[in-house]
């Protein structure tokens, strides 16, 4: 799993509010390279929830984007800075670990790199 | 198929190891899924400026839709509810992030984050119920709310599913409009057995688009003895619930002599026993009657 996955991913347990963001516990962090499409990753800018990909790059050993989300002056003309957003959302890979839910506490398992979100009956 | 694998099992225990590599293996399937999945990339009508888009494959099983989607240019995100089919995806080292999870349980997606959806052979299994605690409405009730909320505004739904009946594809329109989706079906090849393909194309938000025409028989200039010159694209489109209905006026002026000769005619046309027309055809009768 990728920290563009996990920017979307939010805690589906019945009765949750705050399911969002999902904390993570890396196990094990691989990293594989992904061809760099600038107009991709301004595309996807406006979509992501800056903090938390923020904390969740940091949670996988990647300490280099900037606290504050930057605004559209960077995004326009700083390439190394979109080359950081890149390798953050796209080519660190969660392989072993876990997302917890922030609200209730609940553990869901990753495996192979695939994020195990199925509810229970009662989590419904 | 001769039998429909969701009258078999729950697809996490259809879709076990040996059924996933066989899946996987076979090259027909490989072939059909893959022009299923160019075809739904089609009509999701993505704009074409050449910036990749992020999109999910809901039911991506072992990712033969998926690898389409990145032959295309884009990124995406799949979801599957077998261990087993992802466990494939992963081996054959697919580009797209994977979930384990069941749609029926709503996607847990934020709001506005997906740019388009598609699933190929994937949504009819929705409306089995495979636990008792299951309620077929309301698993297509989440997975439909929750779609809806995730896709940004004027990104489009397609699925291609194979409803086993006309109740269950109106089952999954009638989920998918109570969600606030607008849209169409889109049939290809209607008057084929063999090649007639239907994808379900929803959009979200106000954006007015025009739902393209399903393909036909002459597309392909192959020749069938049955194609005939009025053959239509078959296009059914969903009306918003909230436009007005039509009310028929009732007609007050009674049912003419006219009217019944014309009814008797059509009667006959069918091959009905209709008594003949005379002078007394649609005469006044007496108040008695």
């Amino acid at each position: 799993m990728r920290l563009i996955t996990h920017n979307m991913l939010s805690c589906n347990i019945k009765g949750v509010t705050n399911g969002f963001p999902l904390r993570i516990e890396a196990g094990n962090v691989i990293e594989k390279e992904v061809d760099f499409n600038p107009d991709f990753i301004r595309h996807m800018f406006a979509k992501l929830e800056w903090k938390a990909l923020v904390e969740g790059a940091r949670s996988m050993g990647y300490a280099e984007l900037p606290e504050d989300s930057p605004d559209a002056a960077v995004l326009e003309s700083d390439e190394s800075f979109l080359k950081k957003l890149h390798h953050a959302l796209l080519e660190l890979h969660l392989e072993e670990g876990a997302l917890v839910c922030p609200e209730t506490g609940r553990k869901f398992p990753v495996n192979k790199g695939i994020p195990n979100m199925l509810l229970h009956e009662d989590e419904v | 198929m001769a039998n429909r694998p969701e009258l078999l099992a729950p697809p996490e225990i259809f879709y076990d190891e040996t059924e996933a590599r066989k899946y996987t293996s076979s090259s027909r399937i490989v072939d059909i899924q893959a022009k299923l999945s160019e075809r739904a990339l089609e009509l999701l009508a993505l704009p074409e400026d050449g910036v990749p888009r992020f999109l999910l494959d809901i039911g991506c099983g072992s990712g033969l839709s998926g690898e389409t989607i990145s032959e295309n240019g884009h990124h995406w995100l799949g979801l599957d509810i077998s261990a087993s089919m992802l466990n494939v995806a992963v081996e054959r080292e697919v580009e797209g992030d994977l979930l384990l999870g069941d749609m029926g349980q709503g996607l847990g997606l934020r709001p506005g984050v997906i740019d388009g959806a598609i699933s190929i052979s994937a949504v009819q299994w929705l409306c089995n119920a495979d636990k008792s605690s299951h309620e077929p409405r309301l698993r297509l009730k989440a997975f439909f709310g929750s779609l809806y909320r995730c896709l940004s505004r004027g990104a489009r739904a397609v699925f291609q599913v194979y409803p086993e009946n006309i109740k269950q594809r109106e089952l999954i329109l009638r989920q998918a409009l109570q969600a606030g989706f607008g849209g169409g079906l889109v049939v290809d090849y209607p008057h084929s057995t063999k090649k007639r393909k239907e994808f379900l194309v929803l959009t979200c938000g106000s954006v007015q688009t025009s739902i393209q025409t399903g393909k036909n028989e002459h597309d392909e200039g192959c020749s069938e003895d049955d194609s005939s010159e009025d053959e239509e694209s078959g296009m059914v489109s969903m009306s918003d619930r909230n436009r007005p209905k039509k009310r028929q006026k009732p007609n007050k002026e009674g049912k003419s002599r006219e009217w019944m000769l014309r009814k008797k005619e059509q009667s006959r046309r069918k091959g009905n026993d209709v008594p003949a027309d005379s002078k007394y055809t649609g005469r006044k009768r007496k108040s008695r009657f």
